[in-house]
């Protein structure tokens, strides 16, 4: 078939997928900036199996129709970060739970819902909302992103003024089999404020979602995160940041089960002596599927960024890596790490990475690695030999492979809740 | 307390027999020495008793306390109170030593039903051996073995075995890699574990140890055999001529 070909049927199937959609409406402003989303989306089209950047992870369950129903799973203990002094906004299948959650506020803050800020007349709401998703198709188009920005039903507009002590819980409650999520959160931390915001939840049966983060200068934003454990659920999220001077930038998630998760995290480092840092612990079993695609874009000088992405597999589980380091002519001094890397519990599964780097400026230092891997069976047969049987050892080593990733986590009392977390997910598939 | 009985061994992977027949004995409280050269299979009997893969048993038996150790998985073994210190200790990157030990300990004690240590009475025995090792907090901390030097691997797998409290310790080229000073710690950590009851192996080629931690026995072994027993004196002779004389009384008989 011909390019032209190809494309014609893509934006076919795009139109036919849209159809039955109506745009959400709001205030005139950002009825706007949702028919331009969609009118980006028409001309690019969904993704589809043959685009390269689809190449590892098939997209049809993504953009089908309805979805795929997942089974609801009610976990037995606590959920993660439920011991944290936090403010609490829960989503349930996608829709905000105003019973269910906190008020919306805090100091240092400005929290709204999204449909109310897209109703009414907030100007960094107007300048922010779905404008770096935009600039984000270039050079690789997100359309499901785009798609997101048209169609989002709901989310949150948080502003931070100041340091906030609290951090903000996102909760997403999945309750219904066949829920399909369109969330859209839009963030701004202003300059010299710093703000936590945790993610936790399956969300739905199919969940996209969108997060832009606008960090100024002289500001801080951690994101930490743990998807759901339903395994049945599909998930496309996309974290558009845009960083400003001596600023920081943090991000942490943690999956556990999901038979499809795409991650994709889009990073502009806009302002010197910035730091941006993304990380990801991931662990599956059978038919999961895991995918963090990372595009990090260097735009300025003695900036620092960091990919540490983990991948522990069995049972015939697919994990998927496509990290970009971007630095532009003139981002000098720039110290750029990435690594992935895969860890097979059996024969089945599989790891596949696509590391990359594009360098324009001549003084930086970038380096990268992947490597995809056993239990280093020598480390194994120290440990038994000091009496710790191979099931605990075992799980020592898991967890030591996921150790770098784990320690991107700032706050200590986050990293042991999920480090205890993946210790759970371990113990239960024990054989023995 | 330990008893090798003909044992063989060839590799799994490969038709080569390494171990031809090897005889031991080790009674409670004694210490042994064996000597010999390259590639006379010290290793190989070492890592036969603390059940390492790749090797397979084809003749012969290896008793603790008349309990059949080759039937038992390597954290069995370890449990029974077998330990070997490694000619080669290995680095566990994201496991640190203080975690790797605990969980040891633990395991062990949990293996035997014995009640667990609690963390304070852990750290406090940790803390003084460590300090009788010379070994820092710092070191204690970092991952297992990671970046240490030659002599302070060797040294934090005395303070594994004097943490773990075996019943028989092997102590594979221990002394290699060390300075005199680090000798003198690593022997007098060995001899402090000496109470009478607990024996030891120490596989090694240099007398220098023995003079710190005296043998009652000592064997030499050479081609996947033990081809003499004798007296500490035996290790004396060794250093003054070598091996030759040995092999070639043992070739002529
Ligand atoms: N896994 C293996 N694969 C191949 N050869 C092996 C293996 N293990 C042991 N051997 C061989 O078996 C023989 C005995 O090795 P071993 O390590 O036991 O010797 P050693 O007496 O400890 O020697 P050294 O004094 O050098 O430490 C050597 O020839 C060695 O190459
Ligand atoms: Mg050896």
């Amino acid at each position: 078939m011909k390019r032209a070909e190809l494309k014609q049927r893509k934006l076919d199937a795009t139109s036919a997928r849209v159809e039955g959609m109506s745009l959400p409406a709001g205030a005139p402003w950002a009825d706007a900036l949702r028919q331009d989303a969609l009118s980006r989306l028409l001309a690019m089209g969904l993704p589809q199996a043959r685009d390269e950047y689809w190449r590892w992870t098939r997209p049809d369950t993504l953009i089908s129709d309805v979805p795929t129903p997942a089974e609801v799973f009610t976990p037995t203990e606590a959920p993660v970060f439920s011991g944290l002094d936090r403010i609490k906004l829960v989503f349930v299948d996608g829709v905000f739970d105003a019973e269910a959650s906190d008020a919306l506020e805090g100091e240092g803050l400005e929290i709204m819902r999204l449909t109310d800020a897209l109703s009414s007349d907030i100007h960094w709401v107007k300048d922010a909302y779905g404008v770096q998703e935009k600039k984000a198709q270039d050079p690789v188009e997100r359309p499901l992103a785009t798609l997101n920005t048209a169609f989002a039903t709901d989310g949150v507009v948080i502003r931070a003024t100041g340091k906030v002590a609290k951090p903000v819980s996102l909760v997403y409650l999945h309750k219904s089999e066949t829920s399909d999520a369109i969330l859209h959160h839009v963030i701004r931390v202003e300059e010299g404020a710093d703000l936590t915001v945790l993610e936790n939840g399956p969300a739905a049966a199919r969940f996209n979602k969108v997060m832009e983060v606008e960090v100024a200068d002289k500001a801080g934003f951690h994101h930490i995160r743990a998807q759901g454990r339903d395994h049945e659920r599909r998930a496309v999220t996309h974290v558009f940041a845009t960083i400003g001077r001596e600023s920081l930038f943090k991000s942490f998630t943690m999956t556990a089960n999901g038979v499809l998760t795409r991650n994709e995290v889009v990073i502009d480092i806009q302002g010197d002596d910035s730091m941006a840092h993304v990380a990801g612990a991931a662990m599956g079993d059978g038919d999961f599927h895991h995918d963090d695609t990372v595009f990090i874009t260097h735009d300025a000088e003695r900036c620092e960024s960091r990919q540490v992405f983990k991948k522990v597999l069995r049972n015939g589980a697919k994990g998927i890596f496509q990290g970009k380091i971007l630095v532009k002519a003139g981002a000098q001094k720039t110290d750029g790490y990435q690594i992935s890397q895969g860890l097979l519990l059996d024969e089945d599964s599989q790891f596949l990475a696509k590391p990359e780097l594009e360098i324009y400026a001549d003084d930086v230092a970038c380096s990268h690695g992947s490597t995809v891997g056993a239990i280093d069976e020598e480390a194994l047969f120290y440990l038994r030999s000091r009496g710790v049987p191979t099931g605990d050892a075992t799980d020592l080593l898991t967890l030591a492979f996921l150790a770098e990733a784990i320690e991107e986590i700032e706050d200590e009392t986050i990293a042991e809740d999920i480090l205890s977390r993946l210790e759970g997910w371990l113990k239960r598939r024990r054989r023995t | 307390m330990l008893e090798i009985k003909n044992l063989h061994v060839k590799l799994e992977e490969e038709d080569k027999q390494i171990l031809k027949g090897v005889d031991l004995k080790v009674g409670p409280g004694e210490v042994h020495a064996i000597m010999g050269p390259n590639g006379s299979g010290k290793s190989t009997t070492s890592y036969v008793m603390s059940g390492r893969d790749g090797y397979e048993v084809t003749e012969g038996e290896v008793l603790l306390d008349g309990e059949n150790l080759l039937e038992m998985e390597p954290e069995e073994r370890a449990a029974a109170g077998l330990f070997l210190a490694f000619q080669y200790p290995v680095e566990i990157p994201g496991v640190g030593n203080m975690t790797f030990l605990r969980t040891a300990v633990n395991a062990q004690r949990k293996a035997r039903g014995e009640e667990e240590m609690s963390s304070t009475e852990f750290l406090k025995e940790i803390r003084a051996k460590a300090k009788s090792l010379k070994i820092d907090s710092d070191m204690l901390k970092r991952p297992v073995n990671v970046g240490f030097s030659g002599g302070e691997k060797k040294r934090n797998e005395i303070l594994q075995m004097a943490m773990l409290e075996p019943k028989l310790c092997i102590l594979d080229e221990t002394d290699s890699g060390l300075d005199v000073d680090a000798m003198k710690l690593v022997s007098d950590g060995v001899n402090a574990l000496r109470d009478g009851k607990r024996s030891f192996i120490v596989i090694t080629h240099y007398q220098r140890l023995l003079d710190h931690i005296k043998p009652d026995v000592v064997h030499i072994m050479s081609n996947g055999r033990i081809i003499k027993t004798g007296g500490p004196e035996l290790a004396l002779e060794v250093e003054h001529n070598g091996y030759a004389d040995l092999l070639a009384e043992v070739e002529g008989a």
